[in-house]
């Protein structure tokens, strides 16, 4: 069990990036200065720690880099931007102002995150501010987006339900509001606002972090049954909709779910959440206070790769955490509530709601949102947002909804869908819908290989062999990441690929195609020969001697190409 | 001979030991030691930049009174008048003349009026002006305070491209006002192109012929026992070429940018050349085989046929001959004027008459040769005859990017590669592309080094410098700062540079930052161009940074501009002359002297093109 918590007196000595954010005098550290060092596209590596929680930070293009050296040219240095809106939910008028800042600042094109956010790569350091700065006259924030805080708080975009979804998305902004950071250090750096002179120190504030902020990042997600498309049990802070008699019951609460880990450090794990109660919408807000309070103190602030809230839990238990929580809230939550999801994508092309509005999934692969040659999808789009009246919504799959759009427009809308070639994705795989990758290389500093430049063409080479069992209708969840700190989720697909090497892949099996079960270490470090030999054999197997109705995960269980993971600590055993 | 105390500079202690070790010596061994002490004195008097002539000066003094005095100016940007200033010098003295030699810029002018032999070498720059360190003397002598030169004997060796409209102009002024003030001409004015060894060469001796006539020079033949001197001279030079072989070529700009640099390092190893900060490299370049072809082609010619083509006849094929030795890419006034006379053009003799002169002048940069046999149609004209009217290839100068104690045996040159499309077929710079396209590691090029006292640190190391160096104008703060930083040197640096964009056209970045964070550069600001919505230029930083910026020259900084002429060194005078009003409250005029004296100091030099 760890004791380098804030609580703790004996603790072990805290890690670097604890002494950067003490330093920073909530949030500010040098940046002021070194965002206009003319010298460099780069700022510290002290700097970029905080600049995180400003939803930004440093990467370089790993293309260039060898050949920069030589050229005694630095790194091409540039920011990530990560922008971020709770539930995904997002107006034409906000579109319009992603694609026009994408195209001014940055590479050009937009990434939808798996957490419903929009991602902008390439923005030079020189345009920041005036990037930040339009993003917020639109009324979307970069706060927070990514840092030692909660993060962009997901909701399932829900295009059946239309209150629901109303009511569920306006409880993830709440909870999201609520845990945003409240230094004025964002607005004094980007929105150029009044440098007020504070004397209030560490809680009053940041009320709810304090002074060093959180051990590690913290994730929020709300799901609403049948469908876990948010991955509720990869988040810190799991919430499930209850949903009875078609009012919002409440929520069930499940925590100390997280998808990094390291290879070769078998102390670091893949973990779903455990659902531990039930509470009331209104008591919903308190519960995630207190719970991102209890990882503020007790989270391991020594060693970055053990903070994560779930490794807090595995280590005390459960039921310590359950005391600790009901000391904190003055109560104990309810006894959980029945559910069931049946899968975590998304569903594409048309659906009516429930208002009686239309809302149109579009598929986009791996949620980049570029033209390409007879595919002009970010022009398409941009078109839709200069008529649509309804709103975007960015779904937990990279994908985007088109969302409630009016009878009188729908005609409209699908002239437009048609005029661009946007897709519903049915002409693809079932798998290539099902399908999700990272960014990874060439900005991504973690990757090891490539994600999202190689999944589409790896596809291209697995589709024949699914057409070749007939399994192209066949649902398959795929995921595919650059290194194991887990941005697709890959953990929990029923068939992920995790980078180890350029061009080598450590291939998982057998997770739960509705997100409830881990899947587990296949093959280690192999290539695209591989990787197919083996697909062709399993694809095969599968469909022969396939249960009806069973999926690809739940059936390499049962005919025992891995065992069942149903806890990350067994996912390395 | 034993070694003493009164016979030799040793003190007791030194001259034992010599004593000791001298007799033991093999003959081999004796001359072996002998170069490696001369070569380090070589190397330790560069370090401490004593002005070159002070050992002439020293010399002259103690000779015997000799009948004949003669006064050696030049004027000297980039070194050329400068050497050839000094070679005459040697040779005047050599046949028993007392010789007072200096750079127009720290020339007494009040001392002109006492001058019985003047001999003025002096270049021309772009539109007809005198070399910075020139324009005083310059317009001393075309002011009203210019003295009656009634008993002066005088002659001119003026230097020039007769590519540029006023070729060899400020030669031809100087002759002019000395004939207008009296003087006589001793021998006529000679104005070389620039390919200018032979000519120079003439000209010293008619000037050596006409001085000893009537002369009583000869007694003093002893005279000339000029210091040998003490740095390992190196066989190679100008005239003889080293043929340095290629270590690294490579662009340094970043993909996506418009323009294209090379970074070009190249071995002097057992060429024994030597170079300090500042001077620059001479590379005799290649014409580019595609235009050589083309050239051929439009002619009508073989190009297996065999022309002279070399200092003393030697025939080589017509490619060969148009590739390595002929010029074909600049088209000059006499050129188009013998091309005419051969062939009675017609058309080409109507560009060259009265009334045409800008047409003339707009052809004449526009164009190359091949244009020239394109446009006036002369096929068929023989090859023997067109070729004996070129010009030799000349050598292209490129301020050293290096240190030579920071990169012993190495020499590196930063080159914009110029390419660019006029009348329908695209262009090259002879030498860049060259570089760009047609040389690799381990190639070889023929380069030899040129000297430029007019472009130095400071003598003293403590002394700070202000560098404004845009684009390729850094390179030779490269160098300054190598030597700097091996020199351990205090004195304070600030770096001005701009180009077009940071991110891919900031050259040699990473050096840059090393040093700042090291110390050996204090302070660095960049303009770059088209990265904001209004240019911004060093000017803009400099006029930025006034405040600081005087400060700096009250603390006696020297200020050094390289890079382009016409724009970039105009408008970094104009920012420092406004910042001299601004922040010293000095009038116009007071700037505009303050400027010129700084010139004379040396605290204020160019090295503009």
């Amino acid at each position: 069990m760890s004791e380098n918590n804030l609580l703790s007196p004996n603790s072990a000595p805290h890690s670097d990036v604890e002494e950067i954010k003490r330093r920073s005098n909530y949030l500010r550290g040098s940046l002021e200065e070194t965002l206009k060092d003319p010298l460099t596209g780069s700022i510290p590596e002290d700097d970029n720690r905080l600049m995180k929680h400003h939803g930004s930070y440093m990467q370089d293009d790993r293309d260039l880099r060898n050949e920069r050296a030589k050229q005694k040219l630095e790194p091409a240095y540039q920011f990530m931007l990560r922008v971020r809106a709770a539930g995904g939910v997002v107006t034409p008028e906000q579109w319009l102002m992603m694609d026009r800042v994408a195209k001014k600042y940055s590479s050009g094109t937009i990434r939808l995150t798996t957490r419903q956010s929009f991602q902008l790569h390439g923005v030079l350091k020189w345009n920041l501010k005036n990037t930040i700065r339009e993003v917020n006259e639109s009324m979307l924030s970069t706060l927070a987006a990514c840092g030692d805080v909660n993060r962009n708080v997901m909701c399932n975009p829900n295009p059946h339900q239309s209150e629901i979804h109303s009511e569920v998305y306006d409880w993830a902004s709440k909870v999201s509001d609520h845990l945003d950071p409240r230094s004025r250090a964002y607005h004094e750096i980007w929105l150029d606002g009044e440098k007020i002179v504070d004397s209030r120190d560490g809680e009053e504030q940041e009320p709810i972090y304090g002074h060093v902020y959180l051990p590690r990042k913290f994730k929020i997600g709300i799901a609403v049954p049948p469908n876990n498309d948010v991955d509720v049990f990869s988040q810190d802070l799991g919430l499930i909709a209850i949903v009875e008699d078609g009012q919002l019951k409440g929520f069930n609460v499940s925590v100390g779910g997280g998808m990094g880990m390291t290879h070769g450090d078998p102390k670091t794990y893949p973990q779903v959440s455990k659902v531990i109660g039930f509470c009331t919408p209104e008591q919903m807000i308190d519960v995630a206070e207190k719970t991102v309070t209890i990882q503020r103190d007790y989270g391991d602030r020594s060693v970055r790769k053990h903070a994560r809230f779930k490794y807090t839990i595995d280590d005390r238990g459960l039921d310590w955490f359950k005391k600790e929580l009901t000391a904190r809230l003055g109560w104990e939550l309810a006894e959980a509530r029945p559910y069931h999801f049946d899968h975590n994508g998304d569903r594409y092309g048309w659906v009516k709601g429930s208002n009686g509005k239309w809302h149109f999934t579009l598929f986009i692969q791996n949620g980049r949102v570029k033209d390409e040659e007879g595919y002009p999808l970010m022009t398409g789009l941009r078109e839709i947002a200069k008529v649509h009246t309804g709103d975007f919504r960015l779904t937990p799959n990279q994908s985007l909804i088109i969302a409630n759009v009016a009878k009188q427009h729908k005609k409209k809308i699908e002239a437009l869908i048609k005029e661009y070639n946007l897709t519903d994705g049915n002409h693809y795989s079932a798998l290539r819908r099902n399908s999700m990758a990272c960014v990874a290389l060439p900005t991504c500093g973690l990757a090891m290989a490539e994600s999202e430049r190689y999944l589409p063409s790896l596809m291209d080479k697995i589709d024949p062999i699914l057409a070749e069992n007939g399994l192209q209708d066949e649902e398959i969840i795929i995921r595919m990441t650059g290194c194991p700190n887990g941005c697709a989720r890959p953990a929990l697909a029923e068939l992920s690929f995790i980078g180890k090497a350029p061009g080598k892949y450590n291939m998982y099996l057998g997770g739960g195609f509705a997100g409830q079960r881990l899947n587990k270490l296949y093959k280690e470090n192999i290539g695209e020969a591989e990787i197919l030999e083996n697909l062709k054999q399993l694809f095969a197997h599968y469909a022969k001697e396939r249960n009806i109705g069973e999926h690809f995960g739940d059936f390499t269980v049962r005919a025992g190409y891995v065992p069942e993971v149903l806890d990350g600590q067994q996912f390395h055993a | 001979m034993e070694l003493q105390v009164t016979n030799s500079p040793f003190n007791q202690e030194q001259a034992e030991l010599l004593n000791r070790l001298l007799p033991t010596l093999t003959d081999n061994q004796r001359i072996w030691l002998g170069g490696y002490i001369a070569a380090s004195l070589g190397t330790a008097t560069a370090a401490t930049a004593a002005p070159a002539s002070a050992p002439l000066a020293v010399l002259t003094e103690n000779a015997p009174v000799i009948s004949k005095e003669v006064t050696v100016l030049f004027g000297s940007q980039t070194g050329n008048s400068d050497r050839l200033a000094k070679k005459l010098t040697k040779k005047l003295e050599e046949n028993g003349f007392q010789v007072t030699v200096s750079a127009m810029g720290s020339y007494k002018s009040n001392n002109l009026k006492k001058v019985e032999n003047l001999l003025i070498v002096v270049s021309t720059q772009g539109e007809g002006e005198p070399p910075d360190n020139a324009i005083p003397f310059y317009e001393f002598l075309h002011s009203k305070r210019a003295p009656k030169l009634d008993t002066l004997r005088y002659s001119v060796l003026a230097l020039g491209d007769t590519s540029y409209e006023f070729f060899c102009q400020t030669g031809k002024d100087f002759d002019k006002r000395l004939e207008e003030l009296g003087g006589k001409q001793l021998t006529p004015r000679v104005d070389c192109d620039v390919d200018f060894d032979e000519a120079a060469a003439e000209w010293m001796n008619q000037v050596l012929g006409a001085l000893s006539e009537g002369s009583s020079a000869q007694a003093a033949g002893a005279v000339s026992q000029l210091a040998t001197s003490t740095e390992v001279e190196s066989e190679y030079s100008r005239t003889n070429p080293f043929r340095a072989e290629v270590l690294e070529n490579l662009n340094l700009n970043g993909r996506g940018s418009d323009r294209e640099t090379r970074h070009v390092e190249l071995s002097l190893e057992g060429s024994n050349l030597q170079y300090e900060p500042g001077d620059s490299l001479g590379v005799y370049p290649e014409n580019h085989p595609r235009l050589v072809d083309e050239l051929i082609e439009a002619l009508g010619w073989n190009a297996d046929e065999l022309v002279p083509a070399g200092k003393n006849g030697e025939e080589r094929t017509l490619r060969e001959a148009l590739l390595r030795y002929y010029e074909i890419t600049v088209l000059t006034k006499p050129l188009l004027t013998q091309v005419a006379e051969l062939t009675s053009n017609p058309e080409l003799m109507n560009l060259l008459s009265a009334g045409h002169e800008a047409e003339l002048r707009t052809y004449l940069a526009e164009h190359d040769l091949l244009d020239l046999v394109q446009d006036f149609n002369l096929k068929g004209v023989s090859s023997r005859a067109l070729t004996a009217l070129l010009r030799k290839i000349p050598a292209r100068l490129y301020s050293i990017a290096s240190s030579l104690k920071a990169n012993p045996d190495e020499v590196h040159l930063t080159v914009r590669t110029v390419r660019y499309e006029t009348h329908g077929r695209e262009r090259y710079g002879v030498c860049s592309v060259q570089l760009a396209e047609r040389v690799e590691a381990g190639d070889t090029l023929p380069v030899f080094i040129q000297n430029n006292p007019n472009f130095k640190l400071p003598e003293s190391s403590d002394t700070p410098i202000i560098m404004i160096g845009p684009g390729t104008g850094v390179a030779p703060f490269r160098a300054f700062l190598g030597e700097r930083e091996e020199t351990g040197a205090e004195g304070k640096t600030w770096l001005f540079y701009g180009d077009q964009h940071f991110s891919t056209d900031f050259l040699y970045q990473v050096e840059w930052q090393r040093w700042l964070k090291e110390g050996v550069l204090t302070r660095m600001d960049v303009a770059f161009s088209r990265d904001t919505d209004q240019k911004v230029y060093v000017q803009h930083r400099m006029l930025e940074k006034s405040k600081e910026l005087y400060q700096w020259l009250q603390e006696g900084a020297a200020v050094y501009v390289c890079g382009d002429e016409k724009k970039m060194a105009h408008d970094v005078h104009a920012a420092l002359a406004a910042i001299l009003e601004q922040e010293g409250g000095l009038s116009p005029e007071e700037a505009s002297d303050y400027l010129t004296q700084m010139q004379q100091q040396k605290r204020y030099q160019r090295d503009v093109y």
